[in-house]
């Protein structure tokens, strides 16, 4: 066990894949950083730390700078994947999704499927999300509900670094596309990460405390979130069961059902808009199939329909908060 | 004049015969109604497709188009396969979930017609830095029409492969038609693609897309500087559709005697005929028995599509994912 930051967790485990496959590359912009500059190549190393060093290490055709062109980024990955390598493809921000849609969506996507099941398209895009750092509203985004919304992406959102590390090996070994979300307030967060050969299955949450009162079910940076609202709870011998869902496709509904079931209580807490998400889905999934269960409606904790402003303040009202989560458990404990 | 062997005269003379016959089979199957959704005939641009691809090997990638039949018999896919696909059949090369849009084979090097016009060219690029990786000279091509070089993923690609100087191959097929527009009208450097590519920043090349020679011997040159490491490169051909863009297409826009004039003067098949017959490299009689042959495996394809099991319902949702839960 080694104690690292969600950044280095995930530099460290592209190195380590790298070396252990040839076939990996990883293109983006400013992946490497300074190309044609009088700083030359690694002036920036990533601008979010995360690719540093990967250049000098294995050269110019397996780490590639692109210029600014999304579509062309995310569709050299789609192709290369087919041609048998292991592209990781990084948009810079995650909000650049709406730049490149049609080669994840209509293009890696569906080849698979529509190919007959006979080709796979092994390719990760790495992308940066969410609100917290005033940012504004086209590079703050969690479009993790768009993409979960897509047959045939895979879609994952490490909130520790061994998740990082254990999920980011999973999709590098995995013959999938997969959409990796790495939140830009998260990539500091500290933890032991295990050594050695490490791989966290999709499809698996994992229970972050169980409390048997309530259900809290999270993911990304909202997990972290409704940690500081099960603190204070605990503080009032409120039990929260926190799921943090890690991969939203696959789900795992067993675990949020299951809990549930003990529980009678569903709070559902989504960094996005409330039409159409995450929060949407998993509290529909409960309704439809644990309806003898509940005791109370489930309560979905979102931003507004609203894109997310600019000023701290708006900011801060637009975000779900440790408190707006608390307040919603405590309101279904209230409720009869 | 092209020095090609007796037998790669009569491959290719084989190709473009099957894919001339496949269209126009299709053409008038398209009429019983047993055919759904949309289809893109390739009839009058053989000679692109085979003048290209006979100059490959299985491990150079291509990317097509919505209008792709000719470019996948010529990359060589399994004809009869490729009619039960387009058929919506369990044994169509795709299991009946590509239809005629999204025809793919990956074992032969054809990784996917594609419906969206300018989609497959970042792929490309993307399957020549695969290339590159391997450093054994292979390559990465992108077929396009007029229609696509207006499209932005197509100037992304082009400046992408320019830069990391990328074993691909922009291959424009300029038939006068995007969809229902002229390209004098679309296309603002209007007739002329190539300079575009060329304003990119790659080597380009032009040739008569309706001359199988012209076009062999312009894609060779390209091909060698490709293939040598100089990076990426473009050819325009000068083609023509037979065909509207989609069949039902009523071509209200075609001028008066156009069809007749172009299947006249511009078809490449009629074109070779004469060039290899003049020379005395190949015989009517030679050529007329592959037609012949041309004509029993249509013959054989449409009845063997006609007769095949449709998918099971049951299998809808599979081959989604590779592995999911």
């Amino acid at each position: 066990m080694a104690v690292m930051n969600i950044r280095e967790a995930i530099l460290r485990t592209l190195h380590d894949e790298m070396e252990r496959d040839g076939d990996i590359l990883v293109l983006g912009e400013d992946v490497v950083g300074g190309n044609g500059t009088a700083g030359g190549p690694e002036a920036i190393g990533g601008i979010w730390g995360t690719t540093g060093g990967l250049w000098e290490k294995f050269g110019p055709n397996r780490v590639i700078d692109t210029p600014i062109s999304e579509s062309a980024i995310i569709g050299a990955a789609a192709g290369a994947a087919l041609a048998g390598k292991r592209p990781v493809a990084e948009l810079m921000f995650a909000d650049f999704v709406g730049v490149s849609l049609d080669q994840l969506w209509n293009q890696m996507a569906k080849f698979r499927y529509m190919f007959g099941g006979k080709t796979k398209c092994p390719a990760v895009v790495r992308m940066v999300y969410g609100a917290g750092m005033q940012t504004a509203a086209q590079h703050s985004q969690s479009v993790y509900a768009l993409l979960t919304a897509m047959p045939g992406l895979k879609v994952v959102l490490p909130t520790t670094p061994a998740d990082a590390k254990g999920l980011l090996t999973e999709a590098l070994r995995g013959d999938d596309p997969v959409m990796f979300f790495e939140h830009k307030a998260l990539y500091g967060v500290k933890g032991e990460v295990p050594d050695g050969d490490y791989r966290i299955p999709f499809g698996q949450a994992r229970m972050v405390r169980e409390g048997g009162d309530v259900t809290v079910v999270a993911c990304g940076r909202m997990v972290n979130f409704s940690e500081k609202a099960a603190d204070k709870l605990a503080a009032d011998g409120i039990g929260v069961d926190l799921i943090d869902l890690r991969t939203t496709s696959p789900l795992d509904e067993d675990a949020i059902l299951d809990s549930v079931e003990q529980t009678g209580r569903l709070v559902v807490v989504d960094e996005s808009p409330p039409r159409c998400s995450l929060a949407a889905d998993i509290a529909a999934l409960v309704a439809t199939r644990a309806f003898t269960s509940l005791k109370a409606p489930p309560e979905m904790i979102t931003g507004p329909h609203a894109p997310i402003p600019f000023s701290r303040v708006l900011e801060r009202a637009w975000l779900p908060s440790p408190q707006t989560i608390e307040g919603a458990v405590r309101r279904t404990l209230a409720f009869r | 004049m092209l020095q090609l062997g007796h037998d790669q005269l009569l491959g290719a003379y084989r190709r473009m015969s099957t894919i001339r016959a496949f269209e126009e089979r299709l053409h008038d199957e398209i009429k019983t109604g047993e055919i759904g959704g949309f289809t893109h005939l390739y009839a009058g641009q053989e000679a692109v497709a085979v003048g290209i691809c006979d100059q490959l090997t299985v491990d150079d990638k291509i990317v097509s188009t919505h209008r792709g039949h000719g470019h996948c018999i010529a990359k060589g896919c399994d004809v009869k396969g490729m009619m039960l696909e387009i058929y919506g059949k369990a044994d169509g090369l795709c299991k009946g979930r590509a239809g005629s849009m999204h025809i793919a084979d990956l074992e032969v090097g054809m990784l996917g017609a594609n419906g969206i016009v300018g989609g497959g060219a970042p792929q490309a690029v993307g399957a020549a830095l695969a290339a590159k990786m391997d450093g054994k000279g292979r390559v990465g091509i992108a077929f396009s029409g007029d229609g696509a070089c207006n499209q932005g993923t197509t100037f992304e690609a082009m400046n992408l492969a320019v830069v990391t100087k990328a074993p691909a191959i922009f291959v424009f097929e300029n038939n006068h038609y995007s969809e229902h527009t002229g390209v004098d009208y679309a296309v603002g450097t209007a007739k002329d693609i190539a300079s575009r590519a060329e304003a990119f920043g790659m080597k380009v090349w032009r040739a008569n897309g309706c001359d199988f020679f012209d076009t062999f011997e312009q894609f060779r040159d390209l091909l060698e500087y490709v293939r040598a490491g100089n990076g990426p490169a473009a050819i325009e051909l000068d083609t023509e559709r037979f065909y509207g863009h989609f069949e039902g297409d009523p071509q209200r826009y075609r001028g008066s005697g156009e069809l007749d004039r172009i299947r006249e003067e511009r078809d490449c098949l009629k074109a070779f005929r004469k060039v290899v017959t003049d020379a005395a490299l190949l015989t009517d009689a030679e050529m007329d028995a592959i037609d012949d042959e041309v004509r029993i495996l249509i013959d054989e394809a449409v009845a063997q599509a006609r007769a095949g099991a449709d998918p099971d319902p049951a299998t809808v949702a599979d081959d989604v994912y590779a592995e999911y839960y």
